[in-house]
């Protein structure tokens, strides 16, 4: 079971990199969706069937969708600008992000660290009730205020994108509408 | 058993992966995919921690977690369309005014 977990490990950090490196948008999302997929697998490895499920529908199948249909609805020019090069920022970023691995590694694995005691769900009781029920019970009864509040923070958020998303449709941006309806020939850049 | 500070180590990975894409890729797309991962690396250590403290907080908190990125990806992918239809680029370089 540890050897399933490092080759799953393997393959959520291929394809991360991938999602970094890849020029192509489109390639960039599809590897990000094998990587939540092998992240899903950990999950399991790690007892949460509930996670690993929510993370294939809502990461893998919805938000993931999303963003490709977002790609290919915008008709980016891959390529050439969106190219990685070694510049001097990208060259400062990188030194900086290896600064904050370091840390984090180093806090992660210090001997000092310890966690404390164990709480009241080992793996036995999560096989024996499920961990979804499990969920659904604290979700239900210590955690019902979060969930009514994220449940708020969701409709505002669909509200917004709607919002957001809507082609302006009065006399007030005639000129934005006609600017913005074919993106193909928008107002030239400064 | 998996040790937890291995699963906590891909966890930082993962994180600093995200945050290495955030700060090299020019593509707004590409960014918000980038925030994502690093989304998705904390509920890995979220999840990781309740697995070595036998407790299902983190799990509850890693389902808000996925939440508010539906939320976070939906508004920002609204903002992305219609930053597109205005300027007709996604390259963050070129996108420095907060009005135009």
């Amino acid at each position: 079971m540890a050897d399933l977990f490092y080759i799953l490990a393997v393959v959520t950090v291929l394809g991360a990199l991938a999602l970094v490196l890849v020029p192509n948008p489109v390639y960039c999302a599809l590897s990000l969706v094998g990587s939540f997929f092998a992240m899903a697998g950990i999950f399991i490895l790690l007892n949460q069937e509930f996670v690993a499920a929510i993370e294939v529908l809502i990461y893998a199948g919805a938000i993931m969708v999303l963003f490709l249909f977002v790609i290919m609805l915008l008709n980016l020019r891959s390529g050439a600008p969106f190219v990685v090069r070694w510049s001097l920022r990208n060259v400062l970023g990188v030194a900086i992000v290896l600064g904050i691995l370091s840390q984090l590694v180093a806090v992660f694995s210090a001997p000092a660290a310890k966690l404390g005691p164990p709480g009241g769900y080992p793996p036995e009781r999560l096989a024996k009730e499920g961990a979804v029920q499990v969920v659904g019970d604290l979700l239900f009864t210590r955690y019902v205020l979060p969930f009514e509040v994220i449940s708020v923070l969701l409709m505002v958020a669909v509200m917004g994108a709607v919002l957001l998303a809507k082609r302006p449709s009065s006399g007030e941006d005639a000129a934005a509408e006609s600017a913005g309806g074919n993106p193909g020939q928008a107002r030239e850049r400064p | 058993m998996i040790p937890v500070a291995h699963i906590l180590t891909l966890s930082a990975v993962l994180f600093t992966l995200g945050v290495a894409g955030v700060v090299i890729r020019r593509n707004a797309i590409i960014v918000f995919m980038c925030v994502e991962l690093m989304l998705n690396a904390v509920n890995l250590a979220f999840v990781g921690f309740a697995y070595g403290m036998q407790s299902m907080t983190g799990v509850v908190v890693v389902f808000f977690v996925f939440v508010v990125a539906a939320a976070e990806a939906v508004v920002g992918l609204a903002i992305m369309l219609q930053m597109f239809r205005n300027r007709a680029t996604l390259n963050l370089d070129e996108i420095n005014l907060l009005k135009w």
